[in-house]
């Protein structure tokens, strides 16, 4: 490293003389380029130290966790979660031939395909509604975005009340029209579409403010230009709207799907996966395997799988749909 | 030729929450043809009054009829009007080529007519080589022409211009001027063009309405609101530098009038109808403060600043607690701190009264000259 840097040192010098015909110019002996690269390196050090705080943190809580997991995927372990036989793929071998995983990995998917879309379009509905300007719209803005406050606990008891079969408002409805009750988290039919409405409700808060906020930033100019040329509410909506929103809609679907892909908190307190595994989800299943059978081996097995899973599913789509969206 | 009213005003007016007027009861009517230019300070409500007959804003009172037909009730699309906006409202995520169409296809106008069009807008604006762009690749002055064309394309008979110049730089401003005032004649566009520049509507508008607080100060011809300006306001609007103006009080008996106590000027009580007990304020334009000789010097006046342009030069004095500028042609070699003799003719004093600020005389207009035709 120092060698390396006398030698430009030289060449530096050796270039400045040869290139000034001798007595023309005086060339001050200072070396720029030593001065410049010195204050680099100690601007590189400064920089590794003001990093150092959250390197630390990402180490402890995230490096060493993520490899410990990868690690005890390959073994067998002892109640307590220590490795005492190398199994090699083994782990990964069981789990694929798993009916449970099977089923849980169609149960995953289908969670994920109603609930994303649900969330995102209606998010967008209330988002562009609430753009209005109109008197007491705060009030409604407030109110849609309100589910971002309510906690995953609280709210799940809340929806536990309106499922419940017989006090339940839901059944309570149904049988002011005459209809039967439904088993809403018993019925196996019912029961992973009622826990994809309650998430929906939960995530609605969250994804409705920030395609608000993707709303509010398209200039007011290009509507009322657009309303001058002749253009129609729905035509603003599919020619300026969505274009400008892309953006956001894009940020929120991929983080929405993410989320989906690790629910846990309502399923634990809904259904505990139940009816017949229904509503038996990838890190409920994690969960399971792990603290309840306490199988770390191929409960870590599992969380490697459904991380790679979404890996795969954001590259996909920052390779398939970015494309699309309009950046600013 | 037969002149049809396009946009008439009746009594129009606009308050925000039922406070403040924003626009008082307003008459006007502006001709087909016409390059019409409502100007005013900030805050003076002309853009307010243009998004009114755009449909942008609604009419708090009064009537207003575009193409003699009553829009008061009418959305924007309905008023067959097209609009430049200050920021040309460009639609980031389109092409220059999707942007100028964007009205078009919305209206659904067939694919045929469109491409006529456009072709014809590109080629009057110099647009052909730059259709496949987006508006961020495109130059100001490049996205000032394609808010124009999107504006051609719709063939309304109306257009409406909110400051479309206001966002370019001073040469290329006076480029678009000439450019925008040959495409309106061409086209024979009726245009409502807003701007805060007194320079633009002076060289632009076929006729100007100068507007204050939300009240019509002026409408005419920029000539007229020159030579004549109906108030105070408006004198000191229109021109640049702007006009000199001071408290006046003529003694007859001394055959003085005297400005800002401060100077003198021996005025003929034949040529001078003013009442001696009147209160009125004198105005005077910087190009017909002379320099004095020795035998017509009316006053000799301090300098205190100097500013050499090349072909003229403008000369600042303190009168009274007024600052006065005066304009004279070609190279002078003075100092701030010098005292030069001045000449200020009466008869090119405009007066205004003092408690109204409407004009009582104006100043003898400086006859237009004419070219010789060879």
């Amino acid at each position: 490293m120092t060698e390396g840097k006398f030698n430009g040192e030289m060449t530096y010098a050796a270039v400045v003389r040869a290139g000034t015909e001798p007595g023309t110019v005086e060339i001050p002996e200072t070396d720029f380029a030593k001065i410049k690269r010195k204050r680099e390196i100690r601007n590189f050090f400064k920089g590794q130290l003001y990093l150092l705080p959250s390197i630390l943190l990402f180490a402890v809580f995230l490096f060493y966790p993520l490899f410990r997991t990868i690690y005890l995927s390959f073994f067998l372990t002892d109640s307590a979660g220590t490795p005492t036989v190398f199994v090699g793929l083994d782990n990964f071998r069981k789990i694929f031939t798993s009916p449970v995983f099977l089923q849980s990995l169609q149960s995953t998917v289908l969670f994920v395909l109603y609930t994303v879309p649900g969330t995102v379009f209606i998010a967008l509905v209330l988002a562009v509604l609430a753009n209005e300007k109109m008197k007491g719209i705060g009030f409604f803005r407030t109110i849609f975005s309100s589910t971002m406050g309510v906690s995953v606990a609280a709210g799940s008891v809340f929806w536990m009340f309106l499922f419940h079969p017989t006090i339940g408002w839901l059944n309570q409805l149904l049988k002011m029209f005459g209809l039967d009750p439904v088993g809403w988290l018993t019925d196996p039919k019912w029961a992973l579409l009622s826990v994809s409405v309650t998430t929906i409700w939960m995530n609605l808060g969250f994804t409705f403010l920030v395609l608000l906020g993707g709303l509010q930033s398209i200039d007011d100019y290009l509507y009322e230009s657009a309303e001058i040329d002749g253009a129609g509410y729905f035509y603003k909506i599919r020619r300026i709207t969505i274009p400008l929103l892309s953006p956001t809609l894009f940020f929120v679907i991929t983080v929405s799907l993410i989320n989906a892909f690790q629910t846990f908190g309502q399923i634990d307190m809904l259904t505990r996966g139940g009816p017949q595994n229904e509503t038996n989800l990838i890190v409920y299943v994690i969960y399971q395997e792990a603290f309840m059978n306490y199988q770390y081996g191929s409960g870590s097995a599992l969380a490697i799988i459904l991380f790679v899973i979404v890996l795969l599913l954001t590259v996909l789509q920052f390779k398939l749909v970015e494309k699309r969206v309009h950046y600013q | 030729m037969q002149e049809s009213i396009i946009v008439e005003m009746i009594r129009v007016s606009k308050s925000y929450d039922k406070q403040k007027n924003v626009i008082k009861e307003m008459d006007l009517t502006i001709r087909e043809g016409e390059f019409f230019v409502l100007v005013g300070p900030s805050g003076s409500g002309k853009s307010t009054l243009l998004r009114m007959i755009a449909g942008l804003e609604d009419i708090t009172g009064g009537i207003l009829k575009i193409g003699g037909r009553v829009v008061n009730h009418l959305p924007p699309k309905d008023r067959n009007i097209s609009m430049v906006f200050q920021n040309y409202a460009l639609y980031p995520h389109l092409n220059v080529e999707e942007n100028i169409l964007f009205g078009l296809k919305a209206k659904k106008v067939d694919k045929a007519e469109r491409q006529r069009r456009l072709q014809e807008a590109a080629e009057m604006l110099g647009l052909e080589r730059l259709l496949k762009r987006k508006p961020k690749e495109l130059s100001g002055g490049q996205r000032q022409r394609v808010a124009l064309a999107r504006a051609i394309v719709s063939r309304a008979p109306l257009c409406l211009m909110d400051e479309p110049l206001s966002n370019l730089d001073a040469k290329l401003r006076a480029n678009m001027r000439m450019e925008i005032r040959r495409l309106q004649q061409r086209l024979g566009l009726t245009t409502i063009y807003v701007t805060h520049d007194q320079v633009e509507a002076m060289t632009m508008g076929d006729r100007i309405m100068v507007l204050h607080d939300g009240k019509i100060q002026q409408v005419g011809e920029p000539i007229r609101l020159y030579n004549e300006p109906a108030n105070t306001f408006v004198a000191s609007f229109i021109g640049t530098p702007k006009m000199n103006m001071g408290n006046a009080r003529y003694f007859p008996e001394k055959r003085e009038l005297v400005v800002e106590n401060r100077l003198s000027l021996p005025a003929d009580p034949a040529g001078l109808d003013i009442s001696p007990d009147r209160n009125v304020i004198v105005g005077i334009r910087p190009e017909h403060i002379r320099p004095g000789t020795a035998e017509d010097r009316t006053s000799e006046l301090e300098v205190i600043n100097v500013e050499q342009l090349g072909n003229e030069t403008l000369l600042s004095f303190e009168v009274g607690k007024e600052i006065w500028t005066a304009k004279w042609p070609g190279q002078w070699k003075v100092k701030a701190g010098e005292r030069v003799p001045v000449h200020i003719p009466i008869p090119f004093l405009h007066f205004f009264d003092r408690e109204t600020g409407l004009l009582i005389k104006p100043a003898q207009s400086a006859h237009m000259r004419e070219v010789e035709k060879v």
